[in-house]
């Protein structure tokens, strides 16, 4: 579904990514871990067409097209999602009217007509229940006043609603209480298909215990060092990054 | 502007020839000063102070027709879509400054909603009262139109009395192959504990350059609720000099509701004199410009007296080579204690070659007051553009959503649903996008 070959970035002039290469294949959920600064962010943002990267050399295929070549609504056309660690707060668009613009422009990209009114409503509803949502919640303005998992619960309910192939989940743990985390993922883990995939971007080991990853690979100075299973997750988690941070600078 | 000033002179004693008997009343004296106060004054140019940021030189060099005596009729199908439509309205329709009643809807039961001409003769009293006891004296070009005042419209709303739906009031300048200059004057007067909404909008359908110097008076009296929205998106070779003034008395409720799409030059100047307690003031607009447009506010709020509450809001959006003013003042007089005054200017603009003129100005004498100002000049947000655009948001949509979004809070007080409408659909028209949403 996805695959990086030697992917290198870097935003005004400093290189951030030096050279990444992944592959994930339908069903599977990736686990992209690492210290601050290591290029996890930047990874997510190249993916999903941020402009203010410049990719020097390697190339993103999804499903057979270069990533590379398309704008940020493309991609999403094509079905990648990127749940943002900062949600932006867009005063004046209600959730509703975000969700049903995205949907429809995302529809009329594909040569599509507009989803009717009483499908999109249904759909609403089924998927607010899925992540413990009040309906109060649809006419305020989009994450305007959201407290921190507020925002994050509406990452994924934008989730639900577009259905992507390949979802980023960046830093989706940060910032929610335990309660908060467990719907969340709940949420995702219910998303999960063995049509689509995942990739998890997280500091931490703690989402990893919900959202249970098939592969975790470690991001060290815009490098994966390590990759491994979920264990790799656990054995961060009690060694830190340290050791595997002396092996590269060595 | 010297020449249309000489105009101006000799159109003046033909005018007063014209109404020979009315010559000597009261209401003519009052133009007669009015017209002294102008040539006294001369137009002003951009060494005045409230002149500073526009020139009406280029505006006013025309060599404007200043009586259209051709009289020319319009089929309503011609200028169908510059009304609400969708909703039932009074109507007041003038074709170049005469009274169309064929196109008008009017009533005369608990409210007089008919022509200013009409109030001359039917209604001396009311005119005595009130003709030209708003605008404020050192204003030019108010001056002009207050000495040649004879037509717009009247409204008078009776102790009491809501008007049961809104009125439209709607100036429309034909093409007489000549470039033309018109002269509306509205007077509206609402009674203690009355109500109404007006709409008001001026259309050229003319290929020649039109000048609109319009004045409005608004006389809200104790009690009273008015809400009064301008909607100005004319020709392109259009321009508009609004002088607006508002007179409220005490607990009265005053909406008035600006939104600037078109025309060549727009120039607004909105005052507002708090002379009653515990009044309620609200101030909005929302600009959105582009090619060589201009467009000014100027807006004053008088806070005369104690305990009176003010909220503005004017939203801006500038493309290519537009170039905006907000000029917005807000005075609290020494004895004007436990004033709420509150003023928001936000502009976007979205070229290097789009200007705006903001300059907010608060002069508070008084300490215990709560006054508050905010002016912000920007570009969109790039984080909130990449945001929408991960989410399958082409670019020119995104933008648009933000623009609206941005502009939206400037509708805030517009209570006719239908008038809601039209108004998103014109912003939308003029960030030439079609979005299948409402905000």
């Amino acid at each position: 579904m996805l695959k990086i070959n030697n992917l290198q970035a870097a935003i005004e002039g400093k290189e951030i990514l030096k050279g990444i290469d992944l592959e994930v294949k339908p069903g599977e959920v990736h686990a992209i871990m690492g210290p601050n600064g290591s290029g996890k962010s930047t990874l997510s943002s190249v993916i999903a067409g941020r402009e203010d990267y410049e990719v020097t050399a390697g190339n993103i295929d999804f499903q057979g097209e270069d990533l590379l070549d398309l704008d940020a609504d493309e991609r999403a056309h094509k079905g990648i999602f990127l749940s943002f660690q900062y949600p932006v707060e867009i005063p004046g668009v209600t959730v509703t009217n975000f969700i049903k613009t995205a949907i429809n422009e995302s529809r009329k990209a594909r040569g599509e007509e507009a989803m009717p009114a009483n499908i999109m409503l249904k759909k609403m509803r089924e998927k607010m229940g899925l992540l413990e949502i009040d309906s109060a919640f649809l006419s305020r303005s989009l994450n305007q006043g959201f407290s921190g998992g507020e925002k994050k619960r509406n990452e994924i309910f934008q989730m639900a609603m577009l259905e992507p192939k390949l979802a980023i989940l960046d830093e989706t743990d940060s910032g929610l209480d335990i309660d908060a985390l467990r719907i969340v993922a709940n949420g995702v883990n219910k998303l999960k298909s063995k049509d689509n995939a995942i990739i998890v971007i997280t500091h931490y080991q703690r989402l990893l215990d919900y959202i249970v990853p098939d592969f975790v690979h470690v991001l060290h100075q815009g490098k994966i060092v390590k990759s491994g299973d979920k264990n790799l997750a656990h054995e961060l988690e009690s060694r830190g990054y340290d050791w595997l941070k002396e092996g590269v600078e060595a | 502007m010297e020449a249309l000033k000489d105009k101006l002179e000799s159109s003046f004693l033909v005018f007063e020839n014209e109404i020979n008997g009315a010559a000597d009343s009261p209401m003519h004296a009052r133009r007669r000063e009015a017209f002294q106060r102008f040539i006294k004054m001369g137009f002003p140019t951009k060494r005045h102070e409230e002149w500073k940021y526009t020139n009406l030189k280029p505006i006013l060099k025309h060599d404007y027709r200043v009586f259209v005596n051709d009289e020319q009729t319009v089929d309503f199908s011609a200028i169908k879509r510059y009304f609400l439509n969708d909703v039932d309205t009074y109507k007041l329709v003038f074709i170049d400054g005469y009274y169309s009643s064929w196109l008008s809807e009017t009533t005369h039961s608990d409210f007089d909603i008919c022509t200013f001409s009409n109030m001359l003769t039917k209604y001396k009293d009311v005119g005595e009262k009130y003709f030209n006891k708003a605008l404020p004296e050192d204003e030019a070009l108010a001056s002009v139109n207050t000495a040649f005042a004879k037509e717009g419209a009247f409204i008078r709303v009776k102790r009491g009395k809501t008007v049961d739906k809104p009125v439209e009031v709607i100036f429309i300048t034909t093409d007489h192959g000549v470039e033309t200059m018109t002269q509306p004057r509205n007077l509206v007067v609402v009674e203690e504990n009355a109500e109404v909404t007006i709409l008001e909008r001026h259309q050229s359908l003319s290929s020649q350059e039109v000048l609109t110097n319009t004045a409005t008076e608004i006389f809200a009296l104790k009690d009273s609720r008015v809400n009064y929205y301008k909607i100005q998106n004319d020709a392109p070779n259009a321009s508009l000099i609004d002088s607006t003034s508002v007179r409220q008395y005490s607990k009265s409720n005053v909406t008035l509701g600006t939104y600037s799409f078109g025309g060549k030059f727009t120039r607004n100047n909105l005052n507002f004199f708090l002379e009653g307690e515990h009044t309620e003031s609200h101030l909005d607009g929302i600009t959105v410009i582009d090619g060589k447009q201009t467009v000014d506010h100027h807006t004053l709020v008088d806070h005369k007296v104690p305990n009176c509450y003010s909220d503005e809001m004017y939203k801006g959006i500038y493309d290519e080579n537009s170039h905006g003013v907000f000029n917005g003042k807000v005075m609290v007089h020494p004895h004007a204690q436990k004033t709420n005054a509150f003023q928001q200017n936000n502009n976007i603009l979205l070229t290097d070659k789009s200007s705006i003129d903001t300059k907010p100005q608060l002069e508070i004498y008084a300490d215990d007051v709560q006054c508050s100002h905010g002016c912000t000049i920007g570009q969109l947000d790039e984080d909130a553009l990449f945001y929408l655009k991960t989410r399958g948001i082409p670019e020119k949509e995104a933008k648009a959503l933000l623009l609206y979004a941005f502009a939206n809070d400037g509708l805030r007080n517009v209570k006719i649903p239908v008038l809601r409408k039209k108004l998103n659909r014109l912003i939308a028209k003029k960030l030439n996008v079609n979005l299948d949403f409402e905000l």
